[in-house]
């Protein structure tokens, strides 16, 4: 199957991931050969046939109620490359 | 003087008890080690040099967060994080006295099967150190392996513990689904996604399960173990019903030398007791590969969403608003092989394409599922070559990533249906370890233990690398 320019440039959106024309290129004609080889799985006709989402048979677990320590607004923004005020600096949305 | 490429961590436990050795030196034993091998190998990102422990230390996968030590993934984006809280995992190494070494190398995001997909470079073979550790636990494998650490832990997706084990020459277990948890690992693929050791003998690989499986409250998808974990003892293995299924044996790219030391590893298994036959998985190795290479890119897509530049990670400078910012951020900081998974895995997701692809793998995953469970109704354990190849040489196969991605075809089938899979070296081909699959079903690590225990017994492979022999 033969992604387009414009496939890509859209996936690329869908996914906030900027791409150089080098990569636009080059993972387009990698992403073709991928699609190609995982487009196998339509050759089955599973029509009867469930889907797995998770391998263990887990429905609903739920935890208590109990209160426990959470991280602190320090511990929180220890790692935000641009903390303002107590909050996560970003630029005008 | 502590031969840190021989002893196990059952043996160092030892040494401890009848203080013989202290913690202390017992440490500074594998950070010799390090200085001295590391910068070939290149297996650990990070060493620690001081952490509190009174028994033998260990080294953990860079995607397992560590309390005040940095923890990348593997990623440029993930450059300089420090987490301020310990993964479930590395808590329960601290609470069993285990001082960390460090943090080993990896491909980036766990994605890839060399370790050359690591931000960082890649990590070397100790076996032969033009060659790759395999991946994408490469690291901790080449650790373990090249005597700069006692165990370790990795994470396993589609093969990530299993493969690089094989091509270290040391044993590696990939649990059964739910029984160690994901809380503060970072995640890839989380309907695969697994934690567990990388180590010298199979009871030491039965010792660190049992220190970090069972239910955690913070991870609600892990359950409690139905049986405690015993450390195997016995030394045959009679009664054991072994199944060879012939896909995962026959598959196309098994090299022959690969071959000749599974099928020598089933005669010593028959001669231990074990009765074995013949069985079939008709579609799980044909359509197991297509099927990991969508689920495991969809859930990436969505994992990987949280990368953005905002709350922790790298930030890039740019013009405009916080759309662009999120965007040349993502560009900069993930190298190609997340760039092309979240491709593929936005694809499979997206408006017109998520029934005949993400849909579709998921039904193949219930078929491969129904396959493994008809098989276990005449056997215990199912056997084969972890990987296809011995380790590959560093660049063979980095143009090419679907190439890459067959190096996972014997692993990814029982990932798919949650069972638990153990690699022990059964011998050598070119000079270089062979890994033997074995494959149970779910909650069946005991019995995994007991046969990967007889066998490594009855194989008598030497651990240590030849040229550091």
């Amino acid at each position: 199957m033969a992604i387009t320019r414009d496939d890509v440039l859209h996936v690329a959106r869908l996914a906030r991931l900027e791409l150089s024309d080098e990569e636009v290129e080059r993972f387009g004609g990698q992403l073709s050969a991928i699609l190609d080889a995982v487009g196998k799985v339509s050759e089955l006709d599973l029509d009867d046939v469930p889907p797995t989402s998770h391998p263990l048979d887990l429905v609903n677990v739920f935890g208590e109620d109990v209160p426990r320590p959470c991280l602190s607004r320090e511990e929180a923004l220890a790692n935000a490359p641009d903390p303002e005020d107590g909050f996560f600096g970003v630029p005008p949305v | 003087m502590i031969d840190t490429l021989r002893i196990t961590a059952e043996e160092a436990m030892g040494l401890l008890e009848r203080r013989e050795v202290s913690p202390a030196e017992l440490r500074r034993a594998y950070l010799d080690a390090i200085a001295e091998r590391n910068p070939e190998l290149h297996a650990y990102l990070t060493v620690t040099a001081d952490s509190p422990g009174d028994s033998v230390p260990i080294a953990f996968k860079d995607v397992v967060s560590t309390k005040g030590v940095e923890t990348t993934a593997g990623s440029k984006i993930l450059k300089g994080y420090v987490p301020v809280f310990d993964s479930t995992v590395a808590a329960r190494c601290k609470d069993a006295g285990l001082s960390l070494l460090g943090k080993t190398n990896m491909d980036e995001f766990a994605m890839g099967s060399s370790t050359e997909n690591s931000a960082f470079g890649p990590s070397h073979n100790p076996w032969d150190t033009d060659r790759v550790p395999g991946g994408s636990s490469g690291g901790s494998a080449a650790a373990v392996a090249g005597g700069l650490a006692p165990w370790a832990l990795g994470s396993d997706t589609g093969g990530s513990i299993k493969q690089p084990a094989a091509l270290c020459g040391i044993v590696g277990l990939r649990p059964t689904y739910g029984t160690v948890s994901r809380y503060g690992i970072v995640a890839f693929a989380s309907s695969l996604d697994q934690i567990g050791p990388l180590t010298r003998t199979v009871r030491d690989c039965a010792l660190l399960y049992r220190i970090v499986s069972g239910r955690d409250p913070c991870d609600t998808t892990t359950v409690e173990l139905p049986l405690p974990v015993e450390i195997p003892e016995v030394e045959d293995l009679k009664g054991l019903r072994i199944g060879v299924p012939r896909e995962l044996n026959e598959a196309e790219g098994i090299e022959p030398g690969v071959g000749v030391a599974v099928e020598n590893a089933i005669e010593l298994a028959r001669s231990l007791g074990a009765e074995i036959g013949a069985c079939e998985l008709p579609r799980s190795v044909e359509f197991g590969m297509p099927c990991y290479y969508l689920i495991a890119p969809a859930e990436a897509s969505s994992n990987l969403a949280r990368y953005d530049g905002v709350r922790y990670g790298l930030r890039s400078d740019v013009e405009g608003g916080l759309t662009e910012l999120y965007e040349r951020t993502r560009h900069d900081g993930f190298g190609d092989e997340p760039k092309r998974r979240i491709m593929l895995g936005t694809y499979a997701l997206s408006a017109g394409y998520y029934e005949a692809y993400y849909g579709q793998a998921q039904k193949v995953r219930t078929v491969i599922s129904r396959e493994f469970a008809a098989a276990f109704e005449r056997f215990d354990v199912l056997v084969s070559p972890t990987s296809p190849t011995v380790a590959f040489r560093l660049g063979e196969k980095t143009a090419n990533p679907l190439a890459m991605y067959l190096a996972d075809v014997l692993t990814i089938p029982p990932n798919m249906a949650g069972l638990p899979s153990l690699s022990i070296p059964c011998g050598l081909s070119d000079g270089l370890p062979v890994g033997l699959q074995l494959i149970g079903p779910q909650f069946s690590e005991n019995t995994l233990f007991r046969a990967a225990h007889a066998l490594e017994r009855a194989i008598g492979f030497d651990t240590v690398p030849e040229r550091l022999r």
